[in-house]
């Protein structure tokens, strides 16, 4: 399952990254996506994979498949890099994976003996709100707040701009 | 932990898909398929920490807090990043990198 998974990631992966017709590399990218989903789904964090499901799946990919109705022609053929971009692009790519994967091969990763702490909803809910040790409220606040501040920049900014001409 | 799964198997696949992501983000000339490849990236990040919170550290729940974290940052981005792309098609009428030089010079 787990290998199924990897080569539905890995090929969609691709497929998002090279398609010509835009729209479809958007649902390339939802089904990358719902296969990450699945493997968190795998490793038993089942809270962390329903939010992955309806903001990545069911929120951003949607908004960016708006977008391109709105930005582009459904036929739009994607335009690509010239041979000279591409070409180096994919020699640092190569180059950049290979080392990683070198430095990964070559570090021991030694695991904790420490007993496992659970991740269901009453634990993930409680570490949410707590301020002691272990607890995640700055950053539970932090986050609402640059959500907040996003969403009416998002809007400030895509909204027309008819009044300001009435203005001036 | 997945049985029969060590952790090289999660970094591999979260390393080939960062570098796929940043693959698409050079040689792309459209800004939204430059924002899906960078919604690539996070997603193979967030791989990364998941893999590394369940396989290492069991008894801590910090990368799957960063995660959350990171999902939320990507929703704000995205909203941020789409906002600024219909903005820019309405003045400009392309969304091509290669046109998108106004305040260049």
């Amino acid at each position: 399952m787990f290998f199924l998974m990897a080569a539905v990631i890995l090929v969609f992966s691709v497929l998002t990254v090279t398609g010509r017709r835009i729209l479809r590399s958007g649902v390339y990218l939802l089904f990358v996506l719902v296969a990450t989903a699945v493997l968190y789904f795998m490793l038993n964090y089942n809270f962390l994979a329903a939010v992955q499901l309806t903001v990545y799946a069911g929120g951003i990919v949607v908004l960016i498949i708006f977008s391109i109705l709105l930005t582009s022609q459904i036929s739009e053929r994607a335009e690509m890099a010239g041979f000279t971009q591409s070409f180096l692009s994919a020699l640092a790519v190569i180059l950049g994976a290979v080392l990683t994967l070198i430095t990964i091969f070559r570090f021991t990763f030694t695991p904790t003996t420490a007993p496992a702490v659970p991740s269901d909803v009453k634990t993930i809910g409680e570490r949410l709100i707590s301020y002691g040790p272990g607890g995640y409220a700055l950053p539970f606040e932090v986050i609402s707040m640059l959500l907040l501040a996003a969403m009416v920049g998002a809007i400030i900014v895509a909204r027309r701009e008819t009044k300001q001409n009435n203005k001036s | 932990m997945i049985q029969g799964v060590p952790l090289h198997y999660f970094l591999i696949l979260s390393t080939l898909m960062f570098f796929i992501g940043i693959y698409g983000f050079l040689t792309r000339r459209n800004l939204i398929t430059m924002l899906m490849s960078i919604e690539l990236i996070l997603n193979s990040v967030n791989i990364n920490f998941v893999a590394f919170n369940k396989y290492l550290y069991p008894d801590a729940l910090q990368g799957h807090f960063f995660t959350l974290i990171i999902i939320a940052i990507a929703a704000a981005e995205a909203a941020v990043a789409i906002a600024i792309i219909i903005s820019i098609y309405r003045n400009l009428n392309s969304i091509d990198v290669e046109k998108v030089d106004e305040m260049k010079y």
